[in-house]
């Protein structure tokens, strides 16, 4: 069931995160409101939106980090309402998540982050989770000298690696990266795109990326979808998004900065 | 060797097939983290195994593999490789782009020269010596720098922050009353209770009095009110201080031009120094309350009894003994609260470590202060 294939070949479109008419709020305020959202196995989905729109809100709600109000998420066919907490624990360990910020926990050395989960969900022996941890090190290009070094030691692009290594630690099938990019000089992102689409060809991973880098969109992402009323405005390859007459979307890609990127050839 | 079907998915399993001179390895089902245990003492096998080469390890029935499984796999055929050769066979394109990633390398740096425990011990002796040398080094230079900025904060009255003071006068003295004076009132009618308990046996009862008097005002309403303010405040000061430190807060400030200690640290400490004395007088007042009543409950003294016989049991300087201790106290809470604050490191748990230790010593040099007091004034006969 949990056959892996390269992004390209997605004839077979096979539905890994279904969202229907998810609606978030909080107080008063709601901020998603029948959202529908497909996300398909092996692809690498860039998930756009105005700041505030609830980019984030909804990665958490998938994630189960805030209640929804109505609506289902099924991930990997699994309806998240209807789990048991055992079930859900087993759900758990299919996706890996790096965090804004990273959430490295600062009491650990980068190593001992990575064994976190490892430790928690498979019983290895000492030398095989240390040798996974440093593979996964290697793996997100990160220095081995940087294994024992806190997070508070780290410059902030080695923190996401440290974080992206931390959320490849059982192997996901599904990686949730929120804003890889942001914080990252330019040269460090674009290390960082390629790095997540080498990952993803490898490891056979869907990523759900949240990112404003017009740069990412361009090069890795297979699919994008863009969020903005509460619900997704249009979804589908850069080229659907160039064409949309939506009026966020077309100065979304077709400002400045968007030319800028074109016009790089991207 | 075919193992049952599990609930989840087939376990992973080895085939080992001897023809001619060579050793085929057939491999089948998921070699992935969640058998790690299963693919360990598999790999285990295959090197044991391994006699006659070269290898061929077959990875076509393998139906899904990670970096655990194309770890472990790299790691036994370089194991092998002393021996003979060993290589992948009917490896998937994924599974060879895989395989390839988690290349067997060598993770250096693993045998580290390990001391003997008697030089880790005397090496950790030797750090906390040298670490208490520069704490006390540290609190004497900030002890320095503090009474600077209070020297400046005089001198230009401009820089002086009030409503920063009044802020937290509020935070420490006001919002903090509640709480102090319902403990100082339970402590008063609890030693005035066991009080008459005792001195009822001597027919002595109204002694009961002089005792709550003296002992209330002398030592203990600035004692539990510096007890107190040293668990509420100082551990907040801690925190405040050490999550801004830690989110670069502090830095911020300076390189603004402003001094931390000024801005953050001064208007703290004065507070705690006006407002601890405050505090003070009212859990003191409230203690005698609850001596009072309990005294009418309990040994039948009217009210106005208690406050003849209080008037005549205590004078100002009982009062005064208490009351000049409460600046110190403060100044001791607030300089501990705010070194340990400045002490904290990028991590979560550092933070939680420093407010502990701020509010457990100032807790013992509340208590070891309120002793040399008690020796001082006895030593003066005040």
């Amino acid at each position: 069931m949990l056959e892996r294939r390269p992004s390209d070949s997605l004839k077979n479109r096979d539905v890994i995160i279904r969202a229907r008419d998810v609606e978030v709020g909080f107080g008063e305020r709601t901020i998603l409101k029948g959202l529908d959202l497909d996300v398909y196995r092996g692809e690498i989905l860039g998930f756009v939106g105005g700041s505030g729109q609830g980019k984030s809100v909804l990665t958490r709600a998938i994630l189960g980090l805030v209640p929804k109000r109505a609506g289902t998420i099924e991930v990997l066919g699994q309806n998240l309402d209807e789990l048991s907490p055992e079930e859900r624990r087993q759900l758990e360990r299919h996706w890996g998540v790096l965090f804004q910020q990273g959430a490295l926990f600062s009491a650990l050395t980068v190593k001992q982050n990575i064994q976190v989960p490892m430790r928690e969900y498979l019983h290895l022996s000492d030398r095989l989770l240390d040798e996974l941890a440093m593979l996964k090190i290697e793996m997100v290009g990160l220095n081995p000298d940087a294994a024992d070094k806190l997070p508070s030691e780290l410059s902030g692009g080695m923190i996401k690696r440290a974080a992206l290594a931390r959320a490849l630690a059982l192997d996901p099938e599904i990686v949730f990266l929120d804003e890889p990019t942001s914080g990252l000089d330019p040269i460090g992102a674009g290390e960082f795109d390629d790095l997540i689409a080498t990952l993803q060809r490898t490891l056979g991973l869907t990523v759900f990326m949240v990112t404003h880098d017009l740069d990412s969109l361009y090069s890795v992402c297979d699919r994008i979808a863009a969020l903005g009323e509460g619900k997704i405005l249009a979804e589908g390859p850069i080229e659907v998004m160039l064409e949309s007459d939506h009026p966020w979307l077309r100065s979304y890609f077709h400002g400045k900065r968007a030319r800028a990127v074109m016009a790089g050839g991207a | 060797m075919i193992v049952a079907q599990s609930t989840l998915a087939r376990e992973p399993e080895v085939t080992i097939d001897r023809a001619g001179g060579a050793m085929t390895i057939r491999l089948a089902g998921p070699w992935t983290a969640p058998h790690a245990q299963r693919v360990e003492a598999l790999v285990d096998e295959i090197a044991a195994e391994a006699d006659a080469f070269p290898v061929a390890l077959d990875l076509s029935g393998v139906e899904r593999l990670d970096t655990l499984g194309a770890w472990t796999l790299n790691r036994t055929r370089h194991e092998l490789s002393a021996k003979g050769q060993v290589d992948f066979a009917n490896a998937s394109p994924e599974q060879k782009i895989l395989l390839d990633e988690a290349a067997y390398r060598d993770f250096q740096g693993e045998p580290k020269p390990r001391h003997s425990r008697a030089v880790d011990f005397l090496v950790d002796v030797g750090q906390s010596v040298a670490g208490a040398g520069r704490d006390m080094v540290g609190g004497v230079g900030f002890l320095g720098e503090l009474i600077s900025a209070l020297i400046r904060v005089v001198v230009h009255p401009r820089r002086f922050r009030g409503t920063a003071v009044i802020n937290q006068l509020e935070q420490i003295a006001y919002r903090g009353v509640p709480i102090i004076v319902l403990i100082s009132f339970l402590v008063g009618c609890i030693v005035s209770q066991q009080g008459i308990f005792q001195l009822v046996k001597f027919g002595a009862t109204p002694f009961v009095i002089d005792l709550i008097g003296i002992l209330v005002l002398r030592e203990l309403g600035v004692l539990l009110t510096s007890i107190m303010v040293a668990g509420r405040s100082g551990s907040a000061f801690t925190a405040e201080i050490g999550s801004m430190k830690m989110r670069e807060e502090i830095d911020a400030l300076r390189v603004m031009g402003l001094d931390p200690i000024e801005v953050l640290i001064v208007p703290r400490i004065m507070a705690l120094v006006i407002g601890l004395p405050l505090l003070t007088f009212i859990a003191s007042i409230a203690a005698l309350v609850g001596g009072g009543l309990t005294t009418w409950v309990y040994g039948d003294i009217s009210p106005d009894i208690f406050l003849n016989r209080l008037r005549a049991a205590v004078s100002l300087n009982t009062f005064l003994v208490g009351i000049i201790k409460a600046p110190f106290m403060a100044l001791v809470i607030g300089i501990i609260a705010t070194l340990e604050g400045l002490a904290v490191e990028g991590s979560a748990e550092s933070l939680g470590r420093h407010v502990t230790s701020s509010v457990v010593k100032a807790i013992f040099m509340v208590i070891v202060l309120d002793g040399l007091f008690a020796m001082f004034f006895a030593a003066i006969n005040y």
